[in-house]
């Protein structure tokens, strides 16, 4: 390794942070104007214009305020657990591709490297858990760890299937596609250039969308850190500096499964590509990218809005529900994709009857769990009972058998 | 003081006459006047019906206002209750209120009512003895009504009444370690410790 | 607490209990008196195996203010303020029980007018107080935007009630005898438009919350009690109506003018959460109806009782009782003629629909307790009093 690999190694490293630090502010600021959108309130108004300068000033706050470690806590992994979430946070960045071959480290196993770094998560916040020694800490951090192992299943199973359709490792494979030699044949396996994947595979979709939702801990899967039950779960001791790390974790995780959705399913930077007709194709390589580049970034913001827009709509679940939700519909459907996919391949049959396989087969799953336990299997208990139908109001006693009793009820005294 | 008296648009002075006088309470007013006797339909019924279905019990049957009034001796209580719930004639399902009210300061008295519903029915009807200042204690009726539970236990905090049979007669409103009963007529109100 | 609960020496706190499996023991944990989902000061003392709640013992009394005994050195007048501060959230439900005790005890008549001012503020206090329910209750559950909805509408109804009463709670607007004063001059046209906007309110809540999936997952089946074991525990008001026992004071025994007003009165039959938090969307419903009636009936008029300025009832005993929207909120007052009570005591609702708690959740979830304790939609100012 060069000299200026190490250079190229530490520029991009300290550029990825600063990136990561503005997009993780401005994630704070998105959600919580997304937040008072939906909530028919203002949000953050008063610092800059719009707000704008409110995580700034969150942030210095939080920075400044002092940092409390519980008598009891473990001092040692107290101190290290924020570390333990945020850091694999960060370190799963390096592997996104934000343009053609262009990422911190072009990775020819992105993917079993992305997923590797996000199963340590969890370690941290089981870490943070215990070392705090409160008893709501320690129920959410083993909450976090039942739910992140769960859902971590059905979301490899999503990656390998992506990882057989394009018969590559690579992140960059997965967005442009990629040329393999079987034999003697040569086989163009599709890239997202012209179809993103949300469409050859829905199911595969939607399975990562909502595990991709627990992962993060996010509406309706916040049970680890649930306010009215737990009261912050793990992170219930922590303050200032600290507790900004698990913070700053938090919207790092959102940032990173909102770009892995586009990533892996929505074309990252390439999809859809500007018409030829417009800028033809003598773009010059640096316009190229900086334009995909951008692109990227905004299809992630969209799709972190969206996981936003859940957050204000939905309940959330409870931890055996959360579980069984998993193990029973989420990992049973992530492996019939799995399976589709490589039927598909391996008959070569076009890959339009992905989509129509696979579609059945969500919306069954989909009406199933409905009617299992949704409104379909509640009947109608409450009913209306009226006056004028003559169903309430007071019914007089029987007239009594020996009738005269004065106004004076006195029988003793 | 007032159940009996109560009755019948003060025609019983006699009874509560000794009360009124020695009454905590300075009354200005010269002449008491009483709360009218109003009672609905199902409440002349009842209070005809209580003292047939239950004459083996000594109580003594009243009214206050619109509501049936009946006296119990203090050790008949659970079987009278025990009665009032399960006999279908009065069908006394609900336990509304159940409170203490001190008269110690002139008779030496505590009175215990119950406030008692017929959801089946739809009446309703006090149920009151008397307990001894000295030492205040009554069988706990929360194996009749289970609600009787918490009033019993607030009860017993502010007017240090005892529950007999009670399951967990522990504070409930005030700290484990206070003293006294504050409930009672005679807690010194103004006499504050400093901390 | 009850047969299960064994007493023990330490008082009311549970003592540990090892789990008969070999290694492992049943944690505790403390929910409150600080914790967001207990509604104030309440605190519940939990023992869980995992997630399990094998054994709840609530713990109230940290807002204990004596307000009885209070009430005993207080004018007749000055109660009124007092009962303002017991269910903070439906002050004019509480004023009206005192108020229509001491009525009834003096044997006085609000004039027609006043009446139906009483009835529709206790309906839009009742809008308001189940408004505050669906929207903690929603919180409870992780959904933070039904609370942002409902306060809007709150909002709205605390308008209505500074411009009436000349305070957004704590409103000292009733009398013995009739209320303060008059209505302003808007008032009906005000109210009217409220209604309409306070049912597209409700409808809002209603889709937002009633049939989403999650929501019926999480609060069918939970907390079930049934109709005799919530007479038992002397439960009321949407709580007892939920187990289908169709109890309410406004209906059964009415009070005010209610007995000229046609509503309904929804009744479950499940006794589960959900059925307790339809039932407070319907009722709210129903309460819009109820002002709608109530502003057809009204006529000029007088709004207070020629009576004398200090209330002095006669020497005599009364229950009254009204339906809050918590459930059914009494007053016993024992008068020996002066203008302070003897005794007064209040029984509270929220106190006897916390009872039955530990009943409702042992063998649920953590998460459901949370859940129950919200259905039962507590105010802690009345239980502790």
């Amino acid at each position: 390794m060069s000299f200026t690999d190490i250079v190229f190694a530490f520029a991009g490293l300290f550029g990825l942070f600063f990136a990561l630090a503005v997009g993780v502010l401005s994630l704070t600021w998105l959600e919580r104007k997304t937040l008072a959108r939906i909530q028919q309130r203002a949000g953050p108004s008063v610092v800059g214009p719009h707000g704008l300068l409110q995580p700034f000033a969150d942030a210095m706050k939080l920075v400044t305020k002092e940092d409390i470690i519980p008598a009891y806590a473990d001092k040692l992994l107290f101190w290290m657990a924020p570390a333990f979430v945020a850091v694999p946070a960060f370190l799963i960045w390096l592997a996104i591709p934000f343009g053609n071959n262009i990422a911190v480290r072009v990775m020819d196993l992105g993917l079993l490297y992305v997923v590797a770094i996000s199963g340590i998560g969890v370690v941290g916040l089981l870490m943070g858990g215990w070392a705090s020694s409160s008893r709501y800490s320690m129920l959410g951090g083993l909450r976090a760890a039942a739910q992140l192992v769960s859902y971590e299943i059905p979301i490899v199973i999503v990656i390998l299937s992506i990882a057989v359709l394009v018969q590559s490792l690579s992140l960059d494979a997965v967005i442009s596609g990629n040329t393999i030699t079987i034999g003697e044949a040569t086989r163009n396996l599709p890239g997202q250039g012209l179809i993103p994947f949300a469409f050859v595979m829905p199911m595969g979709f939607v399975i990562f969308f909502i595990a991709g939702l627990a992962e993060l801990g996010r509406t309706p899967f916040d049970i680890h850190h649930a306010e009215s039950e737990v009261v912050g779960g793990p992170f219930v001791e922590y303050s200032g500096a600290h507790w900004a790390v698990f913070f700053l974790a938090e919207y790092l995780n959102t940032f990173v499964i909102s770009a892995l959705i586009v990533v892996l399913f929505f074309g990252g930077w390439s999809w859809p590509s500007p018409p030829e007709s417009i800028f033809g194709n003598e773009l010059s390589g640096m316009t190229t990218n900086l334009m995909g580049g951008a692109w990227f970034i905004f299809k992630t913001y969209i799709v972190a809005v969206t996981i936003f827009w859940i957050r204000g709509t939905y309940p959330r679940l409870r931890i055996d529900q959360l579980m069984t939700f998993a193990w029973q519909v989420l990992i049973p459907l992530s492996f019939a994709n799995f399976v589709l996919i490589a039927v598909v391949l391996f008959y070569d049959w076009p890959l339009w009857m992905m989509p129509m396989l696979s579609l059945p087969i969500l919306i069954g799953a989909a009406i199933g769990v409905q009617k299992g336990r949704g409104v379909g299997g509640r009947p109608q208990t409450v009913r209306i009972l009226r006056r004028s139908a003559g169903e309430i109001g007071r019914p007089m006693p029987n007239a009594p058998s020996s009738t005269q009793i004065s106004g004076e009820g006195q029988a003793g005294d | 003081m007032t159940s009996q008296g109560s009755s019948g648009g003060g025609n019983n002075p006699s009874n509560s006459g000794a009360k009124s006088t020695s009454s905590p309470v300075k009354r200005r007013e010269p002449q008491v006047q009483r709360a009218a006797v109003a009672l609905p339909p199902e409440g002349l019924v009842l209070a005809e019906r209580l003292p047939e279905r239950l004459a083996t019990h000594k109580i003594e049957v009243g009214a206050a206002i619109d509501e049936v009034v009946c006296r119990v001796p203090a050790d008949h209580l659970v079987d009278v209750c025990r009665q009032l719930k399960d006999d279908p004639t009065f069908g006394f399902d609900y336990l509304r209120l159940l409170t203490v009210v001190d008269y110690v300061d002139p008779d030496g008295e505590f009175e215990v009512v119950y406030h008692l519903y017929s959801m089946k029915h739809r009446h309703k009807m006090m149920v009151k003895i008397r307990l001894p200042e000295r030492r205040p204690s009554i069988s706990s009726v929360t194996g009749i009504w289970r609600g009787a539970d918490w009033y019993e236990r607030e009860m017993h905090d502010l007017f240090g009444v005892e529950f007999e049979g009670h399951p967990n007669l522990v504070p409930l409103v005030l700290p484990e370690d206070f003293d006294g009963f504050p409930g009672r007529k005679n807690y010194p109100l103004n006499d504050y410790e400093e901390w | 607490m009850t047969e299960n609960a064994a007493p023990t020496n330490m008082g009311s706190t549970i003592t540990q209990v090892p789990n008969p499996e070999p290694g492992t023991v049943d944690m505790m944990v403390n929910m409150g008196p600080q914790h967001p989902a207990t509604h104030g000061v309440f605190r519940m003392e939990l023992r869980v195996d995992g997630e399990q709640i094998q054994d709840l013992v609530p713990h109230i009394g940290y807002l204990h203010r004596g307000s009885e005994k209070l009430c005993e050195h207080e004018l007749y007048s000055q109660i009124i303020t007092l009962f303002d501060r017991l269910d903070y959230v439906s002050n004019f439900n509480n004023e009206l029980v005192i108020v229509s005790a001491v009525e009834k005890l003096m044997d006085v008549a609000p004039p027609p007018r006043a009446e139906l001012i009483r009835i529709i503020m206790c309906e839009f206090n009742r809008i308001a107080s189940h408004l505050l329910f669906y929207g903690t209750f929603a919180i409870d559950m992780g959904a933070i935007t039904p609370l942002l909805y409902n306060f809007r509408d709150r909002e709205k109804i605390q308008a209505l009630f500074e411009s009436v009463s000349g305070a957004r709670m704590m409103h000292n607007y009733f009398r013995v005898g009739g209320v303060k004063e008059d209505v302003p001059d808007d008032f009906e046209s005000r109210s009217l438009a409220l209604c309409n906007e306070l049912e597209h309110g409700i409808d809002e809540t209603d889709r937002l919350l009633t049939g989403n999936e999650i929501f019926l997952e999480r609060t069918s089946g939970i907390g079930v009690i049934s109709g005799e074991d919530a007479l038992d525990w002397g439960l009321s008001g949407s709580v007892l109506r939920a187990s289908g026992v169709s109890y309410d004071v406004r209906v059964d025994e009415p009070y005010s003018r209610y007995d000229e007003l046609d509503f309904g009165i929804p009744v479950g039959s499940a006794g589960d959460c959900w059925d307790r938090f339809y039932i407070r969307i319907l009722e709210a419903r129903e309460s819009v109806s109820i002002i709608r009636q109530a502003i057809a009936l009204m006529e000029p008029g007088d709004t207070m009782a020629k009576i004398r300025r200090i209330a002095r009832p006669p020497a005599g005993e009364v229950y009254a009782h009204c339906e809050n929207p918590r459930g059914d909120l009494g007053v016993y007052i024992v008068s020996e003629g002066g203008e302070r009570p003897y005794r007064l005591k209040i029984r509270p609702p929220s106190f006897c629909n916390l009872q039955a708690l530990r009943d409702l959740t042992v063998g649920h979830y953590i998460a459901d307790a949370v859940v129950i304790l919200g259905t039962l939609d507590i105010v802690l100012g009345e239980v502790d009093r």
